[in-house]
C-alpha cells in the first residue's frame, strides 16, 4: 500500500509542556484515519505540523514523500486543512470566501465545482450571506468547501463536527465517505466515538502519545473483560453505590444505562447489595463492547 | 412538585421570521431538562429569553419565581448560566474568576472566602488557584465554569452546549457535577448535541423550526416513536424541519 503520511519520532514542546512525545505513525493513501483523544492530547499540534504551520522540535514527517519542513511550499498546494476554530472571513459572503480561497491557490470555483457540489448545494440558498451570520452546521460545510476548493489529495480536519447537531454530523460523514471513494486521504480528529468507528483506522491519543493505533474492530476485540450494563430508578444513586461496591472494578454512565466490569463476577451478590441499598427496578445484563468503552478503559476513569 | 420554569406561548419574531414559536412547558425543581434541536431550530433564542437577556415578542415565561418580561434583573440574579463560548475570563486566575463571579452574584465577602476554599478543594484545584484560566485544559475549564455558575446556589442553571468538543471521560465527569447539583435541588436546563447525554436527562424537549415537536422522558420518546436510540428519535424529528437555517 502507498504511504501518504509518514510521521517519524516527532516531539514538540510548548515551553515546559510536551505536546507531542516521540510520535511515529503511517497513514496510507486513500485511508480515512481518525485521531481520538481529550483536549490537550496533542491532536491539533500534529495537524499543524503536518499542515506545515508549525515546526517540530525533533523528528521528521513526509507527505507523499515530501518533507514537511524542507519543502513546505510544495506541500501546501496538495493539502486541504480545516482548523478546529472557524477561520474563514466572517465579513465576506459564502461565495466571496470560496472565490478568495480558490484564487489563493490559483484556481476558480468553477474548475473544481464537481468536488464540492455535494456540500455546496446546501449553501447555495445562502451564498450572499456573510460567513459570520451562518449557523454552526453551515459554517462547517463552508469551511469544508474552502478546504476542498483546490482539489487537494489529502484533507486534514481538526474536530470538524464539534458543536454540530446529529443530523448535520451524519451528512458530514456521508460526504467524507464519498471523498474517500474518490481516492482522497483523510486525517480527522473527533471527540465523538460514533464517528471514530466510521474510520478505517484510529489512533487513541493521550498526553502527547499514541496509546493505540488499529482498526476500530480490532480495538474492540482487544477489550479483555466481560462488560455489563445496569439501570435502576435512581441512576445517580446507582452510580455512587456501584462505585462503592468491592465487586465492581470500573463503572461509568453510558446513555440510559451504566456500564461496568466486575472484579469478580458475582452477579447475585451484586444484585443483593443493590437491593439492600434500596434500589428499585434494577435491570442488569451483559452488553456488547463499543469503542467508547475501550477509550474509557484505556484512559481509566 | 414546585415549578421553577413556566413557559406560556413564548414567541420571538425577527421581522416576519418566527425564531421561537409559541413554546409551552414547565420544568420542576431539581429536574434535569434537556433542550434539544438542530442548529438553527431556535434553542439559543429561547434560552436567551428565559435568562432575561432578550424580550419575548409575545407570550410569557416565569423563571425562578420571576417574570422574564417584567423582572429580567431578578431572573438574572436567581439563575446560573454557562455557555461553551464564554463563561470565564481567560486572563484572570482560577481564584480571581471565582471571586469575580461570586461578587457579581452578590455573595457576601466573608462567605466568598470560605466557599472558594471549599470549591477549590472539591475540584482538586487547590494547586491551580493561581493558574491563569487560559492555561487550563478545556475539561477543567468547563468544570470550573459550571461550578462558578452554581456557586451562588441558583434555583436554575442554564447550560448551553456545555460539553461541546470534550472527550468521553471529561464529559462523564462533567455530568456527575450536573447530577450532584440536581440532587441538591438545582434545576438544570441543558442543551447538547450528544445523544448519550440526552439519555441522562429526566425529560427532553425537541425543537424543530422554532416549535417544540416532542416533550417527554427519553424512555417514553423512544417507545412512542418505536426506535431503540435517542439518535434515531433526533433524526426522525429533525427531518420534519422545513426551514433550512
Amino acid at each position: 500500500m502507498d504511504k501518504m503520511i509518514v510521521v517519524e519520532k516527532i516531539t514538540k514542546h510548548y515551553e515546559q509542556v510536551e505536546a507531542l512525545s516521540n510520535i511515529s505513525l503511517t497513514i496510507n493513501k486513500g485511508e480515512l484515519f481518525g485521531l481520538v483523544g481529550p483536549d490537550g492530547a496533542g491532536k491539533s499540534t500534529l495537524f499543524r505540523i503536518l499542515a506545515t504551520l508549525l515546526l517540530p522540535d525533533k523528528g521528521k514527517a513526509w507527505i507523499n514523500g515530501v518533507d514537511v519542513v524542507k519543502h513546505y511550499k510544495k506541500i501546501r498546494s496538495s493539502i486541504g486543512y480545516m482548523p478546529g476554530r472557524f477561520s474563514l472571513y466572517q465579513d465576506l459572503s459564502v461565495e466571496e470566501n470560496l472565490n478568495f480561497y480558490a484564487s489563493v491557490f490559483g484556481t476558480t470555483l468553477e474548475e473544481n465545482y464537481a468536488l464540492i457540489e455535494d456540500i455546496y448545494r446546501y449553501l447555495l440558498p445562502f451564498k450572499e450571506r456573510k460567513a459570520g451570520k451562518l449557523s454552526g452546521g453551515m459554517k462547517q460545510k463552508l469551511a469544508l468547501c474552502c478546504a476542498l476548493i483546490h482539489a487537494p489529495s489529502i484533507l486534514f480536519l481538526d474536530e470538524p463536527t464539534t458543536g454540530v447537531d446529529p443530523t448535520s454530523r451524519q451528512e458530514f460523514w456521508e460526504t467524507l465517505s464519498k471523498l474517500k471513494e474518490k481516492g482522497m486521504t483523510i486525517l480527522v480528529s473527533t471527540p465523538y466515538m460514533d464517528e471514530a468507528v466510521l474510520c478505517d483506522r484510529i489512533a487513541l491519543m493521550q498526553e502527547g502519545q499514541l496509546m493505540k493505533v488499529d482498526t476500530p474492530q480490532q480495538i474492540i476485540d482487544q477489550f479483555d473483560k466481560a462488560l455489563w450494563k445496569v439501570s435502576a430508578k435512581n441512576m445517580y444513586g446507582l452510580l455512587k453505590d456501584m462505585r462503592l461496591s468491592p465487586l465492581v472494578e470500573q463503572c461509568y454512565t453510558f446513555g440510559q444505562y451504566l456500564h461496568f466490569t466486575f472484579v469478580q463476577e458475582e452477579l447475585d451478590a451484586l444484585v443483593a447489595y443493590l437491593k439492600q441499598k434500596g434500589h428499585q427496578e434494577i435491570e442488569i445484563a451483559p452488553t456488547a463492547v463499543t469503542i467508547e468503552d475501550c477509550y474509557l478503559q484505556l484512559t481509566d476513569v | 412538585m414546585e415549578t421553577v420554569i413556566e413557559v406560556q406561548g413564548l414567541t420571538k419574531s425577527f421581522g416576519s421570521f418566527k425564531a421561537v414559536d409559541h413554546l409551552n412547558f414547565k420544568v420542576a425543581k431539581g429536574e434535569i431538562f434537556g433542550f434539544l434541536g438542530a442548529n438553527g431550530a431556535g434553542k439559543t433564542t429561547a434560552m436567551r429569553m428565559l435568562c432575561g437577556l432578550s424580550k419575548p415578542t409575545s407570550g410569557s415565561a416565569r423563571v425562578a419565581g420571576y417574570d422574564v418580561q417584567l423582572n429580567p434583573e431578578k431572573v438574572k440574579q436567581n439563575i446560573g448560566y454557562m455557555s461553551q463560548r464564554f463563561s470565564l475570563y481567560d486572563d484572570l486566575k482560577v481564584e480571581e474568576n471565582i471571586r469575580l463571579f461570586a461578587g457579581i452574584y452578590g455573595i457576601p465577602r466573608p462567605l466568598i472566602k470560605t466557599q472558594t476554599e471549599a470549591l477549590l478543594e472539591k475540584l482538586h484545584f487547590t494547586e491551580e488557584r493561581n493558574t491563569m484560566v487560559r492555561a487550563l485544559p478545556l475539561g477543567w475549564k468547563q468544570k470550573l465554569a459550571f461550578s462558578v455558575a452554581v456557586f451562588h446556589q441558583p434555583k436554575v442553571v442554564f447550560l448551553d452546549e456545555p460539553t461541546g468538543g470534550v472527550d468521553p471521560v471529561t464529559r462523564r465527569q462533567f455530568w456527575e457535577l450536573i447530577y450532584e447539583a440536581a440532587a441538591q435541588g438545582i434545576t438544570v436546563f441543558v442543551t447538547t448535541h450528544y445523544m448519550d447525554e440526552a439519555e441522562y436527562c429526566d425529560r427532553l424537549s425537541m425543537m424543530v423550526d422554532g416549535r417544540i415537536e416532542a416533550l417527554d422522558s427519553p424512555q417514553q420518546l423512544k417507545e412512542k416513536m418505536g426506535v431503540a436510540s435517542m439518535d434515531e428519535v433526533f433524526r426522525l424529528l429533525a427531518r420534519k424541519a422545513k426551514r433550512t437555517e
